[in-house]
């Protein structure tokens, strides 16, 4: 299973890259490889030149500013995984990251790479979309800021253009002391999950639900928001009962069937992921249900 | 002197070179001017072959030669494979072409074959080939491919029936017209691959100087390759040379002869350029043989307290596309069924279907993990229905130990009446089921209730055959640097063959076993071998080791004592050092004595002296010699989504006397992890054309290290008088009844809601689906 | 496609080669530099038979291009004893331990259980089974490499005097 032949160009910085691909016919961009390469090892991607970002300046990195953390698109998810201010300003991704593939795959594998990757059982864009997250994308033409919601519009097809790259993703962060989980259903450690959830919420301290967001992976083109629960959950008193509800509202979805799972298993999964990240979530704040 | 190594846990041999990355797998093996293969496949699973360009192919860069059926020699060219294991009861003795000439019956099936200067080139050159295919109608399930009017698997053949035989004996309508209960199951089993880690590969380098072909090949069987090449090449046997050097695991598929095996060399031979073939994992899905699907209808009769009356059923069993190693698995099968248990009526009807998928060769077990798991299902059906722990039904209806030898009425897979020759089975499941604390389990299980948590126990008992001949032999000579060379036809693809017969040898001997030089695998080393499969090797080549070894120290013994004026009765042999008890204990190095016995030029040996100190054996076994055991599962259940986890797994194991228990151990733990494999994870799906669907190693799930806990294992030694050893093979017995305990244990923990599984894998999505069905959520009233 | 020149450390030698770019890192090790020691199992990450160390880091090596590794210092199996004939403790644990039978996943393990030793002298059983989840294994059940990588781990404490 070898790759079909490619030149292979590794531009230095922001400006280099996006004249890359801005000229060149048949690109596709290399950010950690852990997904890209299997297939096109397979041949199911068969290009001819491969920008690699490994070496573009300032295209990694953590920062906060104002709420909002910003990731550089080439951040390792092992930086992730083990940075400070992910484990405490953005919980939800390091819980979500330690389901992410394995060791060997996360020194490697990038958050921006995953994004573009856009696999719709993938953990990272199913954080992004729970923080509503924005993307930043480049291009010679400019830059441009899209909003997570708007970011996945078909199986695996992004809304980024063959002439641009993602830069940085930010997210804007939840107070202090908010409730997190993420939960997925997989038949082993590290595999793509059937259906996976994500959910933040915010409790007050007369156990009424401030703010909720729930997304689930594996069961749409990318993530997917199960309004209907939030709207469950918004403005309720939180307990056995509201959980209960909103996680049925997570049932009415229409997954697909392929061969790890019919669509019938992954609402039953989606309606309990729900349930469990909201009991965690809530745990996590301080109110067990 | 009394035996040393046998049975310690020697350190092996093996590992120093493999953990320091200077193992030589088949990949590992390069020659200068080296050409590399690439196969043209099938992409279709029936089809006809009308035309194959290979012009545009030819004309990339890099490729040296594209060749099809007719470019090989003869008799490949137009001869189908030979049949390993021949019987007269299939009907459609199929084997494959080496590359097809016209019909097509497998995706993945050989067509043409590329060489080039690099795989990566190859790969490139194999997307330019035409092949114009007539597509036709695939047969892929193997219930459908027996109707009347299903699609053919072969053209060439009226319908896809391989084979139909009965196995049995006594008389079961009369045992189930009279019985008390007769309780019947449904059972759907499917295995997958062995899946191997190295996958196949085969090096192949001509001298035209001193025509000598010699091969690679990531082989359980090097002689057997050898035979066919020779057949195939039509070549002698002696210019021909098979090495199956370290191997990346084996487990059956790798004891086939293939396709691949018998191309690369003619390639290499038309070419006059050593050829490497290195699979890789895509193809090894698809062309790597496997088991798959079996249909099994059983039922059991017993009396009022649950002792067996009879057992009878049928039994469909997939067998792919051709037969190369002919009808066994399903034969094994049906032969393992009654197990340990005293069944005095038995009849199994059994149909072997053809389909348009790779061959159903033996993995792990050969069919009587099946056999295991539809016994110990109607087991444990006899228990829930009779309201009797289902261990107690067990002990109440095994053969017992003062009844060995026990005939049990069948003729097993060797062509020998199936006689269990030793074992203590109420002993071996005694054992487990203390190890387990199973009498407290219902305790357990009550506790965890209260705490939400479901947990279920499982039993499985099994009998298996192994020792299987016709031989394998050894030679053992002492060489004139006073090493001792070992020589065998066995081979090794992880179970430490070399350090087990460097035990042996070494305790008849009498040498140190840093003094032993080894060669494993090589059909130059010795004359006639046949390999690994069916875990013969300890018998058959531990007793050839044994016995030549016992020869070659008798020569030493006569020689040393010769020539030092002694009594034999006087020689004593320590560390490769003969030495006589008396007087100043003179003593010859093994140096000395093999240079004594080489002879002077133009001298006379002594009389009544043979040159050399060495020997020749080949045990032949009489039968299969009977191994047995019990496993018993505690798992846990996740009702919610179907998750399945092994919270304790123990074994208890009898292979007769051990030659190293570390091996062992290791054999039975690597064995349940194929067991857990089988019973929750391994499914080899195809679609309703007979297209593989699970194809990858994320699609194809073998279990991980967080899915495999380390078992407790007990040893129970019941010798076999069968071989000279007492030993039995060992290589199978950690996963034949596996998925039976496993299965068990998963109802077990459910229990309360009163489903039932018959069926392997069992998935999540299944148990999900039996809970949902059986009103489960409503009762447990909470999605929590 | 246009070939391209490299400069890299393995086990603390420098390579400097002109490659293919698609040429496979995994591929590079074994035909180019004849570091056959680490192996193929399956060319889409998932088995880790081609696990090597990357700047100190465990990465599958099929799924990275040589040309990647260009400026990086890697480690293989080969790297691994201290010596000519000796066994590192890791490597002497997992033959106390029989956490080998055929070998072929072996230098894989070797090679994420070294990243996990150095970053993590005290793991958990759990935390062993978690790394090697990205190693795949068909012949030992894992358990004897479990026991060994635990068992290397108090060696290696016993050694620093921990």
């Amino acid at each position: 299973m070898k790759p079909a032949p490619f030149n292979y160009h590794v531009p230095r910085s922001v400006e280099e890259a996006t004249t890359l691909l801005a000229s060149l016919e048949n690109a596709k961009v290399l950010a950690g490889g852990q997904s890209l390469v299997p297939m096109m090892n397979f041949r199911y991607v068969i290009v001819d030149h491969i920008v690699d970002l490994a070496k573009v300046e300032g295209l990694a990195g953590i920062s906060i500013t104002n709420g909002r953390m910003r990731i550089g698109a080439m951040t390792r998810q092992r930086e992730l995984e083990f940075s400070p201010e992910v484990v405490r300003y953005c919980p939800l991704m390091r819980e979500a990251l330690l389901h992410v593939g394995h060791r060997q795959t996360r020194n490697r594998g990038t958050i921006g790479g995953s994004l573009a990757h856009a696999d719709p059982a993938a953990e990272l864009p199913t954080v992004c979309a729970a923080h509503d997250a924005v993307i930043e994308i480049v291009s010679r033409r400019g830059t441009r800021k899209i909003p997570f919601h708007e970011f996945n519009l078909a199986f695996m097809t992004t809304a980024i253009e063959p002439d641009e790259i993602v830069t940085a993703i930010e997210l804007p962060l939840w107070a202090s002391g908010h409730g997190y989980s993420f939960n997925e259903f997989s038949r082993r450690r590290g595999d793509f999950a059937i259906v996976g959830a994500a959910t933040l919420i915010e409790i007050d301290p007369d156990l009424m639900v401030r703010r909720a967001s729930l997304r689930l992976c594996g069961v749409g083109i990318g993530p997917l928001r199960i309004t209907a629960a939030e709207a469950a959950l918004v403005g309720k008193r939180f307990d056995r009962g509201t959980a209960r509800a909103a996680a049925a509202a997570a049932k009415a979805i229409t997954p697909i069937s392929d061969i790890h799972a019919s669509s019938d298993y992954r609402r039953h999964l989606a309606e309990v992921l729900a349930f469990r990240t909201l009991r965690d979530a809530a745990e996590r704040c301080g109110v067990r249900i | 002197m009394g035996a040393k190594q046998f049975g310690a846990r020697v350190a092996r041999l093996e590992d120093p070179a493999l953990l320091t990355g200077r193992g030589r797998f088949v990949d590992d093996v390069k020659f200068p001017g080296m050409l590399h293969a690439c196969f043209v496949r099938s992409p279709h699973a029936h089809a006809r072959i009308r035309g194959i360009d290979s012009s545009a192919a030819l004309g990339l860069p890099g490729v040296s030669a594209v060749l099809t059926a007719a470019d090989l020699p003869a008799p490949m060219d137009t001869n189908r494979m030979p049949m390993l294991v021949p019987n007269p009861a299939i009907a459609a003795s199929l084997t494959q072409h080496c590359l097809a000439r016209d019909e097509i019956c497998y995706v993945g099936q050989t067509v043409a074959v590329i060489l080039a200067e690099s795989r990566y080139i190859a790969e490139d050159a194999v997307a330019l080939v035409d092949v114009d295919y007539e597509v036709l109608p695939a047969a892929s399930d193997c219930r459908e491919a027996e109707k009347p009017d299903a699609p053919r698997a072969h053209a060439t053949l009226d319908n896809n029936t391989a084979s139909k035989f009965r196995m049995g004996y006594g008389d079961v309508d009369a045992a189930f017209a009279s019985a008390a209960h007769v309780f019947t199951e449904e059972i759907w089993q499917h295995r997958g691959g062995g899946m191997a880690m190295e996958a196949r590969a085969v090096v192949a380098n001509p001298d035209s100087k001193n025509d000598m072909l010699t091969v690679w090949s990531a082989t359980q069987t090097p002689h057997i390759c050898r035979r066919m090449l020779a057949d195939l090449l039509d070549r002698d046997l002696e210019s021909i040379r098979v090495i199956a050097p370290d191997v990346g695991g084996g487990f059956g598929p790798k004891a086939i002869f293939y396709a691949e095996e018998a191309v690369i060399p003619a390639a290499a031979l038309k070419l006059r350029r050593p050829v490497k073939w290195t699979e890789d994992r895509r193809e090894h899905f698809l062309c790597a043989t496997q088991e798959r699907d079996q249909y099994w209808n059983v039922s059991i009769a017993v009396d009022r307290d649950g002792k067996i009356l009879g057992v009878r059923g049928t039994l469909l069993h997939d067998t792919g596309a051709f037969v190369p190693w002919g009808i066994i698995m399903p034969y094994i099968a049906a032969a393992t069924m009654p197990g340990p248990y005293a069944i005095p009526n038995y009849a199994l009807d059994v149909r072997v279907v053809l389909t348009n998928k790779v061959a159903t060769t033996p993995v792990r077990g050969a069919g009587r993990p099946q056999a295991v798991f539809a016994m110990e299902r109607l087991m444990d059906r006899v228990a829930r229905e009779l309201k009797l722990d289902p261990a107690e039904v067990r002990f109440r209806n095994f053969i017992q130990p003062q009844q060995m030898p026990y005939a049990v009425g069948l003729t097993f897979r060797d062509g020998k009446p199936l006689i269990y020759d030793s074992g203590d089975y109420p002993k071996a499941q005694a054992e487990a089921l203390r190890m387990i604390d199973y009498a407290r389990f219902r305790e357990r299980k009550a506790a965890a209730r209260t705490q939400g948590r479901f947990i279920g126990i499982g039993i499985g008992n099994y009998v298996e055959g192994t020792g299987l001949g016709p031989y394998e032999g050894v030679t053992v000579r002492v060489l004139p640097n006073g090493k001792v060379a070992v020589a065998t036809g066995a081979t090794t693809q992880g179970q430490g063959t070399r350090t087990t017969l460097t035990q042996i040898v070494t305790d008849r001997i009498g040498c140190r076993i840093e003094d032993v030089v080894m060669t494993v695998g090589d059909t130059s080393a010795i004359s006639q071998g046949v390999g690994a499969f069916a875990s013969r090797q300890a018998v058959n080549a531990g007793s050839s080791a044994m016995i030549a070894g016992e020869v070659v120290r008798a020569q030493i013994v006569k020689l040393a004592a010769q020539t030092l004026g002694v009594p034999e009765s006087d020689i004593d042999i320590e560390d490769g050092i003969a030495i006589a008890r008396t007087g100043n204990r003179p003593s010859l190095t093994f140096r000395e004595l093999a240079r004594l016995a080489q002879g002077m030029p133009g001298f006379s040996l002594a009389p009544g002296q043979a040159p050399g100190l060495e020997h020749t054996a080949y045990f032949t076994p009489p039968q299969a010699s009977y191994c047995s055991g019990t496993h018993l599962v505690e798992v846990e259940v996740d009702p919610m989504t179907g998750a399945v986890k092994i919270l304790s797994y123990v074994v208890a194991h009898d292979s007769g006397n051990i030659i190293n228990p570390m091996i062992v151990d290791g054999q039975i733990q690597g064995g349940v992890a194929h067991g857990i494999g089988n019973a929750l994870f391994e499914w080899m799906k195809y679609d309703e054309n007979a297209q593989p669907l699970t194809t990858t190693f994320a699609d194809y799930l073998i279990p991980m290290a967080t899915d495999v806990p380390t078992c407790k294992i007990a040893h129970i030694e019941s010798p076999t008088p069968l071989n000279p050893l007492g030993v039995k093979g060992a290589g199978e017995g950690g996963t034949i009844p596996a998925a039976a305990a496993i299965v068990a244990a998963v109802e077990d923990a459910v229990s309360e809601f009163g489903v039932h599984f018959a069926e392997t894998p069992l998935m999540p999505e299944r148990i999900v689906d039996a809970l949902r069905d059986a009103g489960a959520y409503e009762k447990l009233g909470d999605i929590g | 496609m246009a070939k391209r020149s490299i400069s890299l450390k393995v086990n603390g030698r420098l390579y400097e080669q002109d490659v293919e770019p698609r040429l496979t890192l995994v591929d590079f090790l074994r035909n180019e530099l004849d570091l056959t020691g680490t192996h193929v199992g399956c060319e889409h990450g998932v088995c880790g038979a081609c696990t090597v160390l990357i700047d100190g880091r465990s990465a599958r090596s099929c799924l990275t291009f040589a040309v990647q590794a260009d400026g990086c210092e890697l480690m293989t199996v080969e790297g691994l004893a201290p010596a000519d004939g000796e066994l590192g403790v890791l490597q002497k644990a997992f033959r106390d331990q029989h956490g080998l039978q055929c070998g072929f996943c072996t230098p894989g393990m070797l090679m994420s259980l070294t990243e996990l030793l150095r970053d993590n002298p005290d793991p958990s059983e759990e935390e062993v089974r978690d790394v090697l989840t990205g190693n795949l294994c068909r012949c030992t059940g894992y358990a004897g490499a479990v026991a060994a990588a635990l068992e290397a781990a108090r060696r290696l404490r016993t050694q620093r005097g921990a």
